[in-house]
């Protein structure tokens, strides 16, 4: 299992999407949301996107006022995770057209299933934009 | 009216929307293929034309007409009744009305908003034509489909109480402070709860979606769970879908609920709906318990093989899911898992191949099965990969399926290790791979990234090896942060393989430490720890203490840590330690944890030719770094024990430069250290203490130092104030045994102090000090016998020091030695060995996986990397070395079984004691070992084996197992029976060879089979308590 959770964050440090892959309690999930996305915002442009918490690897990519973070295991290949984080806003983005916080917010669960179709249990499922996509759009179509 | 022979309707008004339409669309295109050549075309326009023209027909030609429909099958009926109409000889044309609802393109002239109006509408006609009812009928058939239709989405309904999860979220976000949000928060949570104790069906889906963004937003959301089982038992998609999400996102650890749902899911699984089986099949793969796992395997072996690609990948990711939770399960799995291999559609390999990784992991049999039939394909599929021509739905900047490759490469690796054939057919791809893939984009880099993690685990390839390093060189120069970054993190793991070539970078990692970026320090600061060896540890702990000076506040913790790591394991001399502890106290002191300075102060009473020159460092240290806590405690400890060589210059050593220190200076000293504001108790009190000690030595100085103490008399805390009137007392009224009760402390045993310390490392378990009997079955052994042999090479017994070596080990494993657990704790202490037989083999790929030996540690150990664990074994015995000269040769064997530089035993003479090699409550074996001349590699082991309980065991047969650097040969054993009581014993010659001789020490695996009363018994265990030098 090498994605442990994904976070969705805003430059406020909002948490607007959460899905993690093993069990925390609310008390930690909270805690630990805080205290990554603490680190992951104070850090700059040139720094790398990668963040060590804990026993998680916290990978990181910044879109416009979103922030993606991505916590892995140690045997997780980091560069990797980082475009898979593209890959995830790239489908967001062909689905939503341009996506930005609001439209996370108002369809989370659109972007539940989006994220359903791409990881399952940690695991990567699929990376085509169109199979991800084609049973969210098969729904949509009135 | 006519009467319909046969018909077929489809409702669908009830459904969702979205999904509806999507299952609308699926039973067109069945419709088309089946009634392709039957005639068809009975519309609702036809009808109405049907209709019209029977009017007409019958005289009755209509004056008015109203139609008034939602759907395109209305579409139909407004263009046929304007059609019929306006073509139709009718003396005086009608009045038409054609109406849709809600606004959208048709036919229709009018529209009206929603059903609410149509209501309102037909009521107002109604009223209006009440007086001469006629013509009717067609209202009718309207009203019955309206008024049906009029219960549909209650998030549209206006008329639906609560708020829309769209408002929620608005008034959410326009909360200024987290107390509103909170107060928005209670209240939805409020109504909601509400909502389900009155089981209101309508809103539950919309409920648990508000209940999915109050749960993200971090508050309890426990009482939604019931209502997703309830969404998730209805029969339509979209409750499921959302019952579904629901359960993953607000599930907790109740076992209830998960059992509760194994049912739907079961039935789910089975469903003829593809979409349906893949949010069951996506669910379990999230969520799945041990029971679950056995009651669904069946199911989700069966899907495996599903027609459609997306459920396969689905039910492979679940497969992963369920062998992990029952590995028992595994084999019943491998033929499907390998025959996704072979599959093209790129989900479907992908999932797969991450399942063959998994179950790799999970099942020896697996492993053995997938290298024998699957590595071929592998190889040829990852070839076609990286060879594949454009492909734009997989495209990564110019590398198709970057993800594949990962994937693949992963897989990979984890067949090829410790397999030299496997590895052999892979290396042609993999220097493919290596030298072919572009870097200069991040796809590229994450490839050879994952390249190079293969190469470095799979058996030995001289060629690729070096092509690696090099790879990882060039990251390590790159511009980019993420790549140095994964560099740093690569080179961690070769330098078990290769440390020469990871010291050849050893000057840009230094650089690294210095990077301003926290994630980079902290990979590079790891390493460094990693690289240091007797060699260079001099020239690297200078750097690093040099660095200290100008860190960053927040790294220094770490710094000081690992400096102070780094000095105490590999310090060549006293003094040199002395130093630069005494750096790094005065640059950070106020970092350096307790344990740390206590260490050193035991090492520096235990070095009596030193004491002068250490309380003058400290005295001009404390000078200039007064402010370092616990730089100024060292400094007072060591002026009130040897304040008199700090005035008198006894023993200067020929680095000093000459200083003149009055009594006066030393009491100077102590004075502004407890006058301090920064100064806490322990300071404090141990400035007192000095203080004391001094009023006896520096007579001169008697009477200043008793206004001090008396000047703490009234001190506000108790412990000080108590100390400071009892030395009073001491010093006013008690001359005479003044001097008596402040000698100087005696020399502080380093090897209890440092067992003591290691012992209290984890928290998890704490031995008490009266140490429990041990359990001699070649746990505590193994790791007591090093320990022995340094303490006290020529006795049999086992002195305290050795057994509180083998408690702290114990400790470190967190293992709780009672023998009334023997039974329980068996295993655990088991995989305690092995994860200390992978210690010891580190250098060599492990027979077997260390992962997961290596979890099991850490829990207790806060997940320190193995090395850490390695610097804690190594850390009791080097301070060892100092109380024991004829173990000071062996500590260093010790070291070198850890993957240190290598150096050849000076002491071990040619004759080697007897071990007992393994030992339980019913069997004893006991090794005897002999060298042929002239082949120091070879050694004969004699084993002799003796049965301790009362019965008498057959068919006794001994077997075992050594690492790759060794080579066994097992002669037959004496008998097969072994009387009981120890009346008798079997014995059997070993013939091992060390291909690493010198370098490392034998280690062995044993099972013992018997038959016992007609019982077959196992007994297993790990032998790695063989004398050095074999």
């Amino acid at each position: 299992m090498g994605i442990r959770f994904v976070l969705m964050v805003n430059k406020q440090g909002q948490t607007r999407l959460a899905q993690y892959y093993e069990y925390l309690n609310l008390e930690e999930r909270r805690a630990l949301e805080g205290e990554i996305v603490r680190k992951c915002l104070a850090r700059n442009e040139q720094q790398c996107s990668f963040v060590e918490h804990r026993n998680y690897k916290v990978v990181y990519r910044r879109y416009a006022s979103l922030f993606f973070l991505v916590g892995v295991d140690n045997e997780e290949n980091e560069l990797a995770i980082l475009e898979f984080i593209h890959l995830l806003v790239e489908t967001m983005d062909r689905h939503f057209g341009n996506v930005c916080e609001l439209d996370i917010m108002f369809h989370l669960e659109k972007a539940h299933f989006m994220l359903e179709e791409m990881v399952m249990n940690g695991c990567i499922v699929e990376t085509s934009k169109s199979n991800i996509l084609a049973p969210i759009q098969l729904m949509d179509k009135a | 009216m006519e009467i319909k022979d046969s018909a077929l309707v489809w409702h669908h008004h009830d459904a969702d929307p979205d999904f509806g339409s999507c299952q609308s669309k699926e039973l067109l295109s069945h419709l088309e293929n089946v009634l392709a050549n039957e005639p068809a075309g009975v519309t609702k326009g036809l009808v109405a034309e049907k209709v019209l023209s029977m009017m007409v027909n019958n005289g009755k030609a209509p004056d008015f007409v109203m139609c008034i429909g939602d759907d395109r099958s209305d579409e139909d009926m407004f263009e046929s009744i304007l059609s019929t109409v306006s073509s139709s000889s009718l003396s005086a044309l009608p009045e038409i009305f054609a109406c849709t609802v809600g606004q959208k393109p048709s036919k229709a002239k009018y529209y009206l908003d929603d059903t609410a109006d149509v209501v309102r509408l037909l009521r107002g006609l109604a009223n209006a034509s009440n007086p001469k009812p006629r013509q009717t009928a067609h209202f009718q058939l309207d009203l019955v489909e309206l008024s049906r239709s009029f219960k549909t989405d209650p998030i549209m309904n206006p008329f639906s109480s609560g708020t829309r999860l769209r408002d929620m979220i608005r008034a959410i976000r326009a909360c200024k402070t987290a107390a509103e949000e909170r107060a928005v928060v209670r209240k939805e949570c409020a109504s909601i709860r509400a909502a389900i104790s009155e089981n209101d069906q309508d809103y539950r889906h919309r409920n648990l979606a508000k209940l999915m963004f109050i749960h993200m937003l971090g508050y309890p959301t426990h009482f939604g769970q019931m209502e997703c089982l309830k969404l998730i038992a209805s029969p339509g998609f979209p409750e499921k879908r959302i019952g579904y999400l629901g359960l993953m996102l607000l599930l907790d650890e109740r076992q209830e609920v998960l059992m509760l749902v194994t049912n739907s899911i079961k039935q789910d699984l089975n469903h003829t709906n593809q979409y349906i089986v893949g949010l069951a099949l996506c669910a379990l793969g999230n969520i799945c318990s041990a029971e679950m796992a056995r009651d669904l395997a069946p199911e989700v072996e069966r899907l495996l093989q599903f027609r459609d690609p997306n459920i396969r990948k689905k039910a492979a990711l679940c497969t992963i899911r369920i062998i992990k939770k029952v590995p028992d399960l595994a084999e019943n799995f491998i033929n499907p898992a390998a025959a996704l291999l072979k599959e093209k559609h790129h989900g479907v390999l992908l999932t797969g191949v991450q399942l063959c990784t998994d179950m790799s992991k999970v099942s020896n049999e697996a492993l053995e099965y997938f290298k024998k039939k699957s590595i071929d394909g592998l190889v040829k599929v990852l070839k076609d990969l990286a060879n594949s021509s454009y492909t734009p739905e997989y495209d990564v900047s110019g590398i198709t399926d970057p993800f594949l490759h990962i994937r693949l490469l992963k897989l990979l690796r984890v067949l090829g290790q410790g397999d030299a054939d496997a590895s052999d057919t892979m290396n042609d791809i993999l220097a493919q791979v290596a030298t072919k893939t572009e870097s200069n984009k991040n796809a590229g880099n994450a490839i050879l990234y994952e390249c190079v993690a293969t190469i470095m685990s799979i058996e030995d390839n001289g060629g690729l090896r070096v092509l690696a390093i090099n790879i990882l060189g060039r990251f390590l120069s790159s511009r980019d942060n993420n790549i140095r970054y994964v560099a740093l993190n690569m080179l961690m793991k070769a330098i078990s393989l290769d440390s020469q070539a990871v010291q050849r970078h050893r000057v840009t990692i230094l650089e690294c430490v210095k990077d301003s970026d926290a994630s980079i320090r902290k990979r590079a600061l790891e390493l460094v720890y990693l690289l240091v060896n007797e060699n260079n540890v001099k020239s690297l702990t200078k750097e690093l203490v040099d660095y200290l000076e100008v860190s960053d506040e927040e790294f220094k913790g770490d710094l000081t840590a690992k400096i102070c790591s780094i000095v105490e394991k590999f310090s060549p001399e006293k003094i040199w330690y002395i130093d630069q502890m005494l750096k790094v106290l005065s640059e950070a002191g106020n970092y350096v944890k307790d344990d740390v300075w206590h260490a050193l102060i035991v090492v520096i009473t235990n070095a009596p030719n030193l004491h002068g020159y250490t309380v003058r460092s400290l005295y001009k240290a404390v000078q200039t770094s007064g402010e370092q806590e616990t730089l100024v405690r060292v400094a007072v400890w060591c002026i009130g024990e040897y304040g008199e060589l700090l005035v008198s210059n006894t023993g200067v050593l020929d680095v000093e430069d000459p200083m003149t220190v009055t009594e006066a200076d030393a009491v100077d000293v102590v004075e502004t250290a407890i006058g301090r504001h920064s100064s806490d108790l322990t300071t404090r009190a141990m400035c007192l203490i000095a203080l004391l000690k001094l009023s006896s030595r520096f007579p001169s100085c008697s009477k200043r130092i008793n206004d001090i103490v008396r000047h703490l008399k009234g001190s506000l805390v108790l412990e000080l104030q108590q100390r400071a009137i009892e030395f009073n007392s001491i010093i006013e009224k008690h001359e005479k045994i003044r001097s008596a009760l402040v000698e100087r402390m005696p020399v502080l045993d380093e090897a209890t102090f440092s067992g003591r310390k290691a012992g209290s490392m984890p928290a998890a378990v704490s031995t008490p000090q009266g140490a429990p009997p041990k359990i001699p079955n070649g746990v505590a052994k193994p790791t007591s016998a090093p320990l022995v042999d340094l303490l006290d090479l020529s006795s049999d017994d086992i002195p305290a020091p050795g057994s509180s070596g083998g408690d702290f080990l114990q400790d470190l494993l967190g293992v709780d030695v009672s023998p009334a657990s023997s039974q329980g704790t068996n295993h655990t202490q088991k995989s305690g060995t092995d994860a200390l037989l992978d210690l010891l083999s580190i250098g060599t790929p492990p027979a077997q996986s260390s992962s997961s030996t290596l979890d099991m540690l850490s829990p207790s150990q806060d997940n320190k990397s193995s090395v850490d664990v390695l610097g804690t074994l190594a850390s009791p015995s080097l301070s060892a070395q100092s109380s024991s000269p004829v173990g000071s040769s062996s500590m260093m064997d010790l070291l070198d079984g850890f993957g240190t530089s290598p150096s050849l035993p000076e002491t071990n003479g040619p004759t080697y004691p007897a071990i007992v090699a393994f030992e339980s409550s019913s069997l004893k074996v006991t090794f005897n070992f002999s060298k042929e001349p002239g082949s120091p590699q070879t050694t004969l082991i004699e084993a002799q084996f003796l049965n301790k309980s009362p019965n008498i065991y057959s068919n006794f047969v001994f077997q075992a197992a050594v690492p790759k650097f060794l080579q066994l040969h097992l002669e037959p054993a004496s008998s097969n029976t072994l009387p009981a009581s120890s009346n008798g014993s079997i014995t059997q010659k070993l013939r091992v060879s060390n291909s690493q001789h010198g370098k490392k020490s034998l280690v062995m695996r044993v099972r013992i089979n018997y038959k016992v009363n007609d019982k077959d018994v196992l007994e297993e265990g790990q032998i790695s308590n063989f004398p050095r030098g074999l």
